[in-house]
């Protein structure tokens, strides 16, 4: 049995291949599910303990409990309720591409996760929001939801049952506050992507006012490997407090950056191990675990367990699990200052604290990296870091923007105060 | 499910535009298509925006006005959706559009000394076309491939492992082979 859930599948020359993923197991699993009731395929994946995938790592069988099923899931004229599954593609964290890897070497794979979550939540159709700067992932998706429809596995009656299901690529055009689940829905809908104020939850009124259920990429990925093998199997593949496999990576001036399938909890210096380390002459400076929107930790932080809690206990975000490498040539305040760049573009401009408060952050960063910085400027960015902070701000964008700055702040405050008493940047930059 | 009204939308005064003396047959169909999959027909704006600029390059406000009437849509919803996306765009482009990566890890290889670069070689900044009209040059939020960084989108196809020999050679087969409609 393997150990590699994920990228057992992976084939980089045929992955639209319908057989070839049959021939190694593929869609067993979502005949298994087909044999149980929705109930029960929910039950098996909270029993697995698989957490979301897409950054906040809530428990997927919990997030899918809420939708109404049955006796509650029907119109007044008493004919069952239209329900929707949509897959998060959107993947735009600076630092992340697991998900392409993904649906561009193992699309049936994916496919089959979501006809697993679609039937256990009893929804009919599904969508996957992909972004639209991934052209081979819309190409192969297509083409393996076309063989798909054509075996029979999607469609009307799958496999002689009672169950329906078609499933839609919808290419986006660029947006990363579509990562956000209620602007996810909206720009499904075609409106403009701001967030949705929460509640009503999506699992009770999402896509179109529908119940609906937006799960990641590789969260969906998990899933057939958890109905062929088990939830104790899936729960026993990693030695720590969360179960499975995860997909992680590492960039930035690493020897050899890349992506690596290894059991939940292992540690940000095997990953950078499997990198081969950092490029000669450089060193690790600091390093965020898991995307654009995720706190630094330091070089004394390698040996955690990159696992939600254990990441969190260190004062960061476990997050997508791409890891980003700052070595020590490149300047911490320009990498910030980078980082606030790509938020406060993306701000949707919904709330002011977050189309605002970032706009201001990137000035006062530029100032500082410029030379002309002054310690007001310091203390201002450290205010701004709580004005921004969760709870004053519509949904999470601006809060993942402060991490990076605050603990950058806190853990570089030499290399700050250094930029504001020379003047200059001491990198160079 | 009821139907949230727009009053504000409503009252804004629509150009008339009869969609079937804008757009091709072919567009039609295809934004049609798109329709089909949906509950509502304004959730394919964004498909039909695609598919409209893939047949004109850019989205004119011609096309904007007769998507909506295809859609039976608000002007003003379908201008909000179009100005939301960094891949729809609202003015003309030149024949050739090239995305370059400038967020992190881009920026930890040389995203500066390559983005200058190509700004010299074209003459032209960031948001700008050069004056022959073959290329326009734009920047991209993370294209997802850090692992071969720095990367940039030439027309939709991803360019990887970037550096000054290849970015010469990348514009100079632009330059000879010309534009997609030749």
């Amino acid at each position: 049995m393997t150990n590699r859930p994920l990228t057992e599948h992976l084939d980089r020359s045929n992955p639209q291949d319908i057989k070839a993923y049959q021939s190694s197991g593929g869609y067993q699993g979502f005949k298994n599910a087909l044999a149980m009731e929705p109930q029960a395929v929910q039950q098996q994946v909270s029993d697995s303990k698989l957490k979301g995938r897409g950054g906040a790592g809530f428990m997927t069988g919990m997030k899918w409990s809420f939708v109404p099923m049955g006796d509650k899931a029907l119109n007044q004229d008493g004919t069952p309720q239209q329900k929707y599954l949509v897959c998060n593609a959107d993947e735009m964290e600076p630092g992340t591409f697991k998900d392409r890897l993904l649906m561009e070497g193992a699309p049936h794979l994916l496919i089959e996760g979501m006809m697993i979550a679609a039937y256990a939540i009893g929804a009919s159709v599904a969508y996957i929001f992909l972004r639209g700067e991934y052209r081979l992932c819309a190409t192969r998706l297509q083409q393996a939801i076309d063989e798909a429809t054509k075996s029979g596995l999607l469609g009307k009656n799958i496999n002689g049952s009672d169950y329906s299901l078609s499933l839609h690529l919808h290419l986006s055009a660029g947006r990363y506050i579509c990562g956000e689940e209620t602007a996810l829905i909206n720009a499904l809908e075609g409106r403009r992507a701001n967030p949705r104020a929460k509640p009503p939850f999506p699992q009770v009124m999402g896509l179109f006012g529908r119940p609906t259920i937006v799960n990641n990429c590789e969260t969906l990925c998990n899933l057939p490997s958890i109905l062929n093998h088990g939830a104790q199997w899936y729960s026993e593949l990693a030695n720590s407090p969360d179960a499975g496999t995860k997909i992680y990576g590492v960039s930035g001036r690493v020897k050899n950056a890349g992506l690596w399938e290894l059991p939940m909890g292992a540690t940000a210096q095997q990953i950078l191990d499997l990198a081969n380390g950092m490029q000669d002459g450089l060193k690790l400076k600091g390093w965020l675990p898991g995307g654009a929107s995720t706190d630094f930790l330091l070089p004394e932080h390698l040996d955690i367990p990159m696992e939600y809690d254990a990441i969190a206990k260190a004062g960061s975000r476990l997050g997508t699990g791409g890891i980003i490498a700052l070595d020590d040539h490149h300047c911490p305040v320009g990498m910030i200052l980078n980082l606030l760049q790509f938020f406060a573009q993306e701000s949707c401009g919904w709330c002011t604290p977050c189309r605002d408060g970032l706009p201001w952050a990137v000035e006062i960063l530029s100032r500082i990296e410029a030379g002309k910085g002054s310690q007001d400027d310091i203390d201002q960015l450290l205010k701004m870091c709580g004005f921004m902070w969760i709870g004053k701000t519509f949904c999470a964008l601006a809060p993942g923007a402060v991490e990076p700055l605050r603990s950058g702040l806190t853990y570089f405050a030499d290399e700050f105060q250094q930029h504001i008493d020379h003047k200059g940047c001491p990198y160079g930059h | 499910m009821s139907k949230v009204t727009m009053p504000v939308e409503q009252q804004i005064p629509i150009q008339q535009v009869d969609y079937r003396a804008v757009l091709s047959e072919q567009e039609i169909a295809a934004i049609e298509h798109e329709c089909s999959l949906y509950e509502e027909r304004a959730a394919a704006g964004i498909d039909a925006l695609k598919i409209v600029q893939d047949h004109r390059r850019w989205v004119s406000d011609e096309s904007l006005y007769a998507i909506a009437d295809l859609l039976q849509m608000p002007v003003v919803q379908l201008e909000g959706v179009a100005t939301f996306y960094n891949l729809i765009y609202r003015q003309p482009v030149g024949e050739h559009v090239i995305h370059l990566c400038d967020s992190i890890s881009c920026w930890l290889h040389d995203f500066p000394k390559i983005a200058e670069h190509l700004k010299a070689k074209l003459g032209i900044d960031f948001g700008q076309t050069t004056a022959d009209g073959k290329v326009t040059l734009l920047t991209n939020v993370c294209l997802g491939c850090c692992d071969t960084a720095p990367a940039l989108m030439l027309d939709g196809d991803l360019v990887e492992n970037l550096d000054i020999p290849s970015i010469d050679n990348m514009l100079g087969k632009l330059t000879a082979r010309g534009g997609k409609n030749d």
